[in-house]
Protein backbone atom coordinates (compact mmCIF):
# COMPACT_ATOMS: atom_id res chain seq x y z
CA UNK A 1 0.00 0.00 0.00
CA UNK A 2 1.37 3.38 -0.94
CA UNK A 3 1.77 6.09 1.70
CA UNK A 4 2.31 9.83 1.55
CA UNK A 5 6.00 9.21 1.51
CA UNK A 6 8.08 9.97 -1.58
CA UNK A 7 11.60 8.68 -2.00
CA UNK A 8 13.64 9.44 -5.09
CA UNK A 9 16.44 7.09 -6.06
CA UNK A 10 18.98 8.16 -8.64
CA UNK A 11 20.35 4.87 -9.93
CA UNK A 12 23.24 4.33 -12.28
CA UNK A 13 22.53 2.16 -15.27
CA UNK A 14 25.20 -0.42 -14.55
CA UNK A 15 24.68 -1.38 -10.92
CA UNK A 16 22.05 0.71 -9.14
CA UNK A 17 19.39 0.16 -11.75
CA UNK A 18 20.47 -3.39 -12.57
CA UNK A 19 20.18 -4.40 -8.91
CA UNK A 20 16.70 -2.86 -8.73
CA UNK A 21 15.77 -4.75 -11.87
CA UNK A 22 17.06 -8.00 -10.43
CA UNK A 23 15.13 -7.38 -7.21
CA UNK A 24 12.03 -7.13 -9.39
CA UNK A 25 12.85 -10.31 -11.30
CA UNK A 26 13.27 -12.10 -7.99
CA UNK A 27 9.92 -10.78 -6.76
CA UNK A 28 11.53 -9.11 -3.80
CA UNK A 29 9.21 -6.77 -2.00
CA UNK A 30 10.15 -3.18 -1.31
CA UNK A 31 8.22 0.02 -0.72
CA UNK A 32 6.26 1.30 -3.72
CA UNK A 33 6.94 4.87 -2.52
CA UNK A 34 10.31 4.88 -4.20
CA UNK A 35 10.65 6.53 -7.56
CA UNK A 36 13.66 5.41 -9.54
CA UNK A 37 15.43 7.72 -11.94
CA UNK A 38 17.85 5.87 -14.16
CA UNK A 39 21.09 7.63 -15.00
CA UNK A 40 23.89 6.55 -17.33
CA UNK A 41 26.25 6.86 -14.36
CA UNK A 42 25.79 7.97 -10.75
CA UNK A 43 28.32 10.68 -11.62
CA UNK A 44 25.58 12.33 -13.66
CA UNK A 45 23.77 13.28 -10.50
CA UNK A 46 24.06 16.94 -9.62
CA UNK A 47 23.53 18.82 -6.38
CA UNK A 48 20.82 20.67 -8.25
CA UNK A 49 18.94 17.42 -9.01
CA UNK A 50 18.98 16.47 -5.35
CA UNK A 51 17.81 19.90 -4.18
CA UNK A 52 15.11 20.01 -6.80
CA UNK A 53 13.83 16.59 -5.81
CA UNK A 54 13.16 17.99 -2.35
CA UNK A 55 11.47 21.07 -3.74
CA UNK A 56 9.25 18.79 -5.81
CA UNK A 57 8.16 16.94 -2.69
CA UNK A 58 10.68 14.20 -1.96
CA UNK A 59 11.09 13.15 1.67
CA UNK A 60 14.38 11.42 1.00
CA UNK A 61 16.77 11.00 -1.89
CA UNK A 62 19.35 8.33 -2.48
CA UNK A 63 21.96 7.80 -5.12
CA UNK A 64 22.90 4.23 -5.97
CA UNK A 65 26.12 3.71 -7.89
CA UNK A 66 28.55 0.85 -8.50
CA UNK A 67 30.90 -0.38 -5.79
CA UNK A 68 33.90 1.89 -5.39
CA UNK A 69 36.57 0.90 -7.85
CA UNK A 70 33.98 -0.68 -10.13
CA UNK A 71 32.48 2.40 -11.78
CA UNK A 72 32.01 1.92 -15.49
CA UNK A 73 33.33 5.47 -15.93
CA UNK A 74 36.10 4.97 -13.38
CA UNK A 75 35.21 7.57 -10.76
CA UNK A 76 31.62 8.65 -11.41
CA UNK A 77 30.52 7.10 -8.13
CA UNK A 78 33.22 9.02 -6.24
CA UNK A 79 31.98 12.26 -7.81
CA UNK A 80 28.43 11.33 -6.87
CA UNK A 81 29.47 10.72 -3.28
CA UNK A 82 31.07 14.17 -3.08
CA UNK A 83 27.94 15.78 -4.46
CA UNK A 84 25.72 13.93 -2.04
CA UNK A 85 27.87 15.31 0.79
CA UNK A 86 27.65 18.82 -0.67
CA UNK A 87 23.87 18.58 -1.02
CA UNK A 88 23.65 17.42 2.58
CA UNK A 89 25.60 20.43 3.76
CA UNK A 90 23.29 22.78 1.88
CA UNK A 91 20.17 21.06 3.17
CA UNK A 92 21.25 21.26 6.77
CA UNK A 93 22.05 24.97 6.36
CA UNK A 94 18.50 25.47 5.12
CA UNK A 95 17.02 23.42 7.93
CA UNK A 96 16.37 20.07 6.23
CA UNK A 97 17.92 17.02 7.89
CA UNK A 98 21.04 15.97 6.02
CA UNK A 99 20.32 12.29 6.59
CA UNK A 100 17.48 12.52 4.11
CA UNK A 101 20.16 12.15 1.44
CA UNK A 102 22.44 9.16 1.14
CA UNK A 103 24.87 7.58 -1.27
CA UNK A 104 24.92 3.79 -1.64
CA UNK A 105 27.19 1.47 -3.58
CA UNK A 106 25.86 -1.79 -4.97
CA UNK A 107 26.85 -4.40 -7.54
CA UNK A 108 24.45 -5.44 -10.27
CA UNK A 109 23.87 -8.85 -8.69
CA UNK A 110 23.09 -7.44 -5.23
CA UNK A 111 19.31 -7.36 -5.47
CA UNK A 112 19.02 -7.89 -1.71
CA UNK A 113 21.16 -4.82 -1.15
CA UNK A 114 18.84 -2.72 -3.27
CA UNK A 115 15.91 -3.83 -1.15
CA UNK A 116 17.94 -2.96 1.94
CA UNK A 117 18.64 0.53 0.61
CA UNK A 118 14.96 1.24 0.08
CA UNK A 119 14.07 -0.21 3.49
CA UNK A 120 16.74 1.94 5.10
CA UNK A 121 15.47 5.15 3.50
CA UNK A 122 11.86 4.29 4.36
CA UNK A 123 12.76 3.73 8.00
CA UNK A 124 14.70 6.99 8.09
CA UNK A 125 11.66 8.91 6.87
CA UNK A 126 9.45 7.05 9.33
CA UNK A 127 11.81 8.05 12.10
CA UNK A 128 12.32 11.75 11.24
CA UNK A 129 8.97 12.34 9.58
CA UNK A 130 7.92 13.67 6.21
CA UNK A 131 9.86 16.53 4.62
CA UNK A 132 9.57 19.82 6.54
CA UNK A 133 8.49 21.37 3.24
CA UNK A 134 5.27 19.42 3.30
CA UNK A 135 4.23 21.14 6.51
CA UNK A 136 4.36 24.62 5.02
CA UNK A 137 3.28 24.24 1.41
CA UNK A 138 -0.16 22.97 0.52
CA UNK B 1 42.36 35.67 -12.04
CA UNK B 2 40.29 36.87 -9.14
CA UNK B 3 39.65 34.19 -6.53
CA UNK B 4 36.50 34.17 -4.45
CA UNK B 5 34.43 31.73 -2.45
CA UNK B 6 30.77 31.53 -1.67
CA UNK B 7 29.51 33.11 1.53
CA UNK B 8 27.84 30.65 3.90
CA UNK B 9 24.26 30.10 2.82
CA UNK B 10 23.02 31.19 6.22
CA UNK B 11 24.68 34.57 5.83
CA UNK B 12 23.27 34.99 2.32
CA UNK B 13 19.80 34.16 3.62
CA UNK B 14 20.16 36.66 6.45
CA UNK B 15 21.32 39.40 4.08
CA UNK B 16 18.35 38.84 1.80
CA UNK B 17 15.82 39.17 4.60
CA UNK B 18 13.05 41.62 3.91
CA UNK B 19 13.37 41.41 0.13
CA UNK B 20 10.86 39.72 -2.10
CA UNK B 21 11.93 39.48 -5.72
CA UNK B 22 15.46 38.26 -5.94
CA UNK B 23 17.75 37.80 -8.90
CA UNK B 24 20.75 35.54 -8.43
CA UNK B 25 23.31 36.87 -10.91
CA UNK B 26 26.46 34.95 -11.81
CA UNK B 27 29.55 35.74 -13.82
CA UNK B 28 31.18 33.47 -16.41
CA UNK B 29 34.71 34.79 -15.91
CA UNK B 30 37.12 34.39 -12.96
CA UNK B 31 34.57 33.26 -10.39
CA UNK B 32 33.28 30.58 -12.76
CA UNK B 33 36.82 29.24 -13.11
CA UNK B 34 37.31 29.14 -9.34
CA UNK B 35 33.94 27.38 -9.02
CA UNK B 36 32.33 30.08 -6.93
CA UNK B 37 29.95 32.10 -9.09
CA UNK B 38 29.45 30.53 -12.52
CA UNK B 39 26.25 29.21 -14.01
CA UNK B 40 26.46 25.98 -12.04
CA UNK B 41 26.96 27.64 -8.66
CA UNK B 42 24.22 30.16 -9.46
CA UNK B 43 21.87 27.25 -10.14
CA UNK B 44 22.67 25.61 -6.84
CA UNK B 45 22.34 28.81 -4.80
CA UNK B 46 19.10 29.77 -6.56
CA UNK B 47 17.67 26.31 -5.94
CA UNK B 48 18.74 26.43 -2.29
CA UNK B 49 17.07 29.83 -1.85
CA UNK B 50 13.91 28.52 -3.51
CA UNK B 51 13.87 25.58 -1.11
CA UNK B 52 14.32 27.91 1.85
CA UNK B 53 11.62 30.21 0.53
CA UNK B 54 9.16 27.34 0.07
CA UNK B 55 9.85 26.20 3.60
CA UNK B 56 9.04 29.64 4.97
CA UNK B 57 5.79 30.30 3.19
CA UNK B 58 7.20 31.38 -0.18
CA UNK B 59 8.88 34.55 1.05
CA UNK B 60 10.90 35.00 -2.14
CA UNK B 61 10.53 34.87 -5.86
CA UNK B 62 13.89 33.77 -7.13
CA UNK B 63 15.20 34.16 -10.67
CA UNK B 64 18.65 33.46 -12.00
CA UNK B 65 20.91 34.71 -14.77
CA UNK B 66 24.62 34.50 -15.55
CA UNK B 67 26.40 37.14 -17.59
CA UNK B 68 29.67 36.99 -19.45
CA UNK B 69 31.41 39.50 -17.19
CA UNK B 70 29.79 41.38 -14.35
CA UNK B 71 32.69 43.82 -14.15
CA UNK B 72 31.77 45.42 -17.48
CA UNK B 73 28.68 47.53 -17.74
CA UNK B 74 28.04 46.53 -21.36
CA UNK B 75 27.31 42.96 -20.26
CA UNK B 76 25.45 44.03 -17.16
CA UNK B 77 23.19 46.36 -19.14
CA UNK B 78 22.14 43.46 -21.35
CA UNK B 79 20.12 41.85 -18.56
CA UNK B 80 18.06 44.97 -17.90
CA UNK B 81 14.80 43.21 -18.76
CA UNK B 82 15.21 40.57 -16.11
CA UNK B 83 16.65 42.98 -13.53
CA UNK B 84 13.84 45.51 -13.61
CA UNK B 85 11.15 44.74 -11.07
CA UNK B 86 13.52 42.92 -8.72
CA UNK B 87 14.18 44.39 -5.31
CA UNK B 88 17.48 42.62 -4.66
CA UNK B 89 20.27 41.16 -6.73
CA UNK B 90 22.43 38.49 -5.16
CA UNK B 91 25.66 39.08 -7.04
CA UNK B 92 27.66 35.88 -7.45
CA UNK B 93 30.54 37.85 -9.00
CA UNK B 94 33.66 39.23 -7.35
CA UNK B 95 33.40 42.51 -5.47
CA UNK B 96 34.13 44.38 -8.69
CA UNK B 97 31.24 42.75 -10.52
CA UNK B 98 28.90 43.39 -7.62
CA UNK B 99 29.85 47.08 -7.63
CA UNK B 100 29.40 47.48 -11.37
CA UNK B 101 26.01 45.82 -10.98
CA UNK B 102 25.09 48.35 -8.27
CA UNK B 103 26.33 51.28 -10.40
CA UNK B 104 24.31 50.08 -13.36
CA UNK B 105 21.13 49.53 -11.33
CA UNK B 106 21.38 52.12 -8.54
CA UNK B 107 17.77 51.66 -7.39
CA UNK B 108 18.04 47.93 -6.74
CA UNK B 109 19.92 46.62 -3.74
CA UNK B 110 22.93 44.47 -4.61
CA UNK B 111 23.90 41.90 -1.98
CA UNK B 112 27.20 40.02 -2.33
CA UNK B 113 26.99 36.24 -2.58
CA UNK B 114 30.74 35.72 -2.53
CA UNK B 115 33.72 36.70 -0.44
CA UNK B 116 36.36 37.99 -2.84
CA UNK B 117 39.79 37.00 -1.67
CA UNK B 118 42.76 37.52 -3.95
CA UNK B 119 44.46 37.40 -7.32
CA UNK B 120 45.75 33.91 -7.82
CA UNK B 121 45.78 30.72 -9.83
CA UNK B 122 44.73 27.10 -9.42
CA UNK B 123 47.35 24.99 -7.70
CA UNK B 124 45.49 21.74 -8.33
CA UNK B 125 41.84 21.06 -9.02
CA UNK B 126 39.89 22.64 -6.19
CA UNK B 127 42.85 24.49 -4.67
CA UNK B 128 43.76 28.09 -5.46
CA UNK B 129 46.72 30.09 -4.30
CA UNK B 130 47.32 33.81 -4.13
CA UNK B 131 49.99 35.00 -6.56
CA UNK B 132 49.90 38.79 -6.82
CA UNK B 133 48.91 41.51 -4.38
CA UNK B 134 48.63 44.20 -7.06
CA UNK B 135 51.38 46.37 -5.59
CA UNK B 136 51.66 48.39 -8.78
CA UNK B 137 55.45 48.16 -9.03
CA UNK B 138 56.39 44.64 -10.03
CA UNK B 139 59.67 43.08 -8.88
CA UNK B 140 59.24 39.60 -10.43
CA UNK B 141 62.35 40.18 -12.61
CA UNK B 142 64.43 40.22 -9.42
CA UNK B 143 62.77 37.28 -7.72
CA UNK B 144 62.76 34.49 -10.27
CA UNK B 145 59.15 35.09 -11.23
CA UNK B 146 57.83 34.48 -7.71
CA UNK B 147 56.10 37.31 -5.93
CA UNK B 148 57.58 38.10 -2.52
CA UNK B 149 54.77 40.52 -1.71
CA UNK B 150 51.90 38.09 -2.15
CA UNK B 151 53.61 34.78 -1.52
CA UNK B 152 55.91 35.54 1.41
CA UNK B 153 53.74 35.69 4.52
CA UNK B 154 55.67 38.75 5.71
CA UNK B 155 55.97 40.33 2.24
CA UNK B 156 59.73 40.49 2.68
CA UNK B 157 61.65 42.06 -0.18
CA UNK B 158 64.91 40.56 1.04
CA UNK B 159 64.32 37.12 2.43
CA UNK B 160 64.18 34.55 3.75
CA UNK B 161 63.44 35.37 7.35
CA UNK B 162 64.79 33.14 10.10
CA UNK B 163 61.64 31.08 10.18
CA UNK B 164 62.09 29.35 6.83
CA UNK B 165 62.46 25.61 7.47
CA UNK B 166 62.73 22.74 5.01
CA UNK B 167 61.18 24.92 2.34
CA UNK B 168 58.12 25.71 4.45
CA UNK B 169 56.97 29.04 5.83
CA UNK B 170 56.86 29.29 9.62
CA UNK B 171 53.56 31.16 9.51
CA UNK B 172 51.76 28.07 8.22
CA UNK B 173 54.14 25.17 7.49
CA UNK B 174 51.36 22.74 6.53
CA UNK B 175 49.87 24.75 3.72
CA UNK B 176 52.45 27.36 2.77
CA UNK B 177 55.80 26.95 1.06
CA UNK B 178 58.40 29.57 1.91
CA UNK B 179 58.33 32.01 -1.00
CA UNK B 180 61.96 32.92 -0.49
CA UNK B 181 62.95 29.26 -0.65
CA UNK B 182 61.04 29.05 -3.93
CA UNK B 183 62.72 32.25 -5.15
CA UNK B 184 66.12 30.75 -4.37
CA UNK B 185 65.39 27.56 -6.30
CA UNK B 186 63.92 29.45 -9.23
CA UNK B 187 66.90 31.79 -9.46
CA UNK B 188 69.26 28.81 -9.25
CA UNK B 189 67.48 27.15 -12.18
CA UNK B 190 67.63 30.37 -14.13
CA UNK B 191 71.37 30.76 -13.44
CA UNK B 192 70.67 34.07 -11.72
CA UNK B 193 71.59 33.24 -8.14
CA UNK B 194 73.60 36.47 -7.89
CA UNK B 195 70.24 38.26 -7.69
CA UNK B 196 69.86 36.78 -4.19
CA UNK B 197 72.76 39.01 -3.14
CA UNK B 198 71.21 42.16 -4.51
CA UNK B 199 69.52 44.20 -1.80
CA UNK B 200 66.12 45.29 -3.00
CA UNK B 201 65.63 48.82 -1.65
CA UNK B 202 62.42 49.81 0.13
CA UNK B 203 59.57 49.95 -2.33
CA UNK B 204 57.57 53.00 -3.10
CA UNK B 205 54.20 51.86 -1.84
CA UNK B 206 52.38 54.80 -3.32
CA UNK B 207 51.57 52.63 -6.35
CA UNK B 208 49.90 50.11 -4.04
CA UNK B 209 46.61 50.58 -2.26
CA UNK B 210 48.38 52.89 0.20
CA UNK B 211 48.13 55.59 -2.46
CA UNK B 212 44.33 55.44 -2.47
CA UNK B 213 42.06 53.85 -5.05
CA UNK B 214 44.05 53.36 -8.23
CA UNK B 215 43.09 54.45 -11.67
CA UNK B 216 44.87 53.32 -14.81
CA UNK B 217 44.58 55.41 -17.94
CA UNK B 218 45.57 54.20 -21.39
CA UNK B 219 45.49 57.40 -23.40
CA UNK B 220 45.35 55.87 -26.86
CA UNK B 221 42.38 53.70 -25.93
CA UNK B 222 40.20 56.57 -24.77
CA UNK B 223 37.44 57.46 -27.20
CA UNK B 224 37.15 60.98 -28.54
CA UNK B 225 33.83 62.73 -27.97
CA UNK B 226 32.88 62.01 -31.62
CA UNK B 227 33.65 58.32 -31.17
CA UNK B 228 31.71 58.25 -27.91
CA UNK B 229 28.70 59.78 -29.65
CA UNK B 230 28.75 57.05 -32.32
CA UNK B 231 29.33 54.23 -29.84
CA UNK B 232 26.77 55.60 -27.41
CA UNK B 233 24.20 55.44 -30.17
CA UNK B 234 24.98 51.77 -30.81
CA UNK B 235 24.69 50.59 -27.22
S1 LIG C 1 55.62 42.37 -7.11
FE1 LIG C 1 53.69 43.47 -6.99
S2 LIG C 1 52.87 43.46 -9.08
FE2 LIG C 1 54.51 41.95 -9.03
S3 LIG C 1 53.44 40.02 -8.62
FE3 LIG C 1 54.04 40.86 -6.62
S4 LIG C 1 52.33 42.10 -5.89
FE4 LIG C 1 52.01 41.65 -8.07
S1 LIG D 1 59.37 31.62 6.13
FE1 LIG D 1 59.69 32.34 4.02
S2 LIG D 1 57.61 32.85 3.27
FE2 LIG D 1 57.49 32.66 5.49
S3 LIG D 1 57.73 34.74 6.21
FE3 LIG D 1 59.80 33.82 6.24
S4 LIG D 1 60.66 34.32 4.23
FE4 LIG D 1 58.47 34.72 4.09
Amino acid sequence: MSSQMKIVGFCCNYCGYASADLAGLNHMEYSPDVMIIRLPCSGRVDVLHILRAFREGADAVFVAGCLEGNCNYEYGNIEAKKRVEYARRILSEIGIEGERVEMFNVASNMAWKFKEIVDEMVSRVERIGLSPLKKVTP
Amino acid sequence: MIIAEQKPLKEIIRNLEGHKKILVAGCRSCVAICLAGGEKEVGIVAESLKLYSDMHGRIWEVDEITVERQCEKEWVKEIKKIVLGKDAILSMACGVGAQVMQETYPDIRVVPGLNTSNMGAPEEQGVWREKCAGCGDCVLHLTGGICPIARCSKSLLNGPCGGSQNGRCEVNPETTPCAWDQIYHSLKKLGKLELMEEIIPPKNWITSHSGGPRRIVKQEAILTSEEKAVKGGME
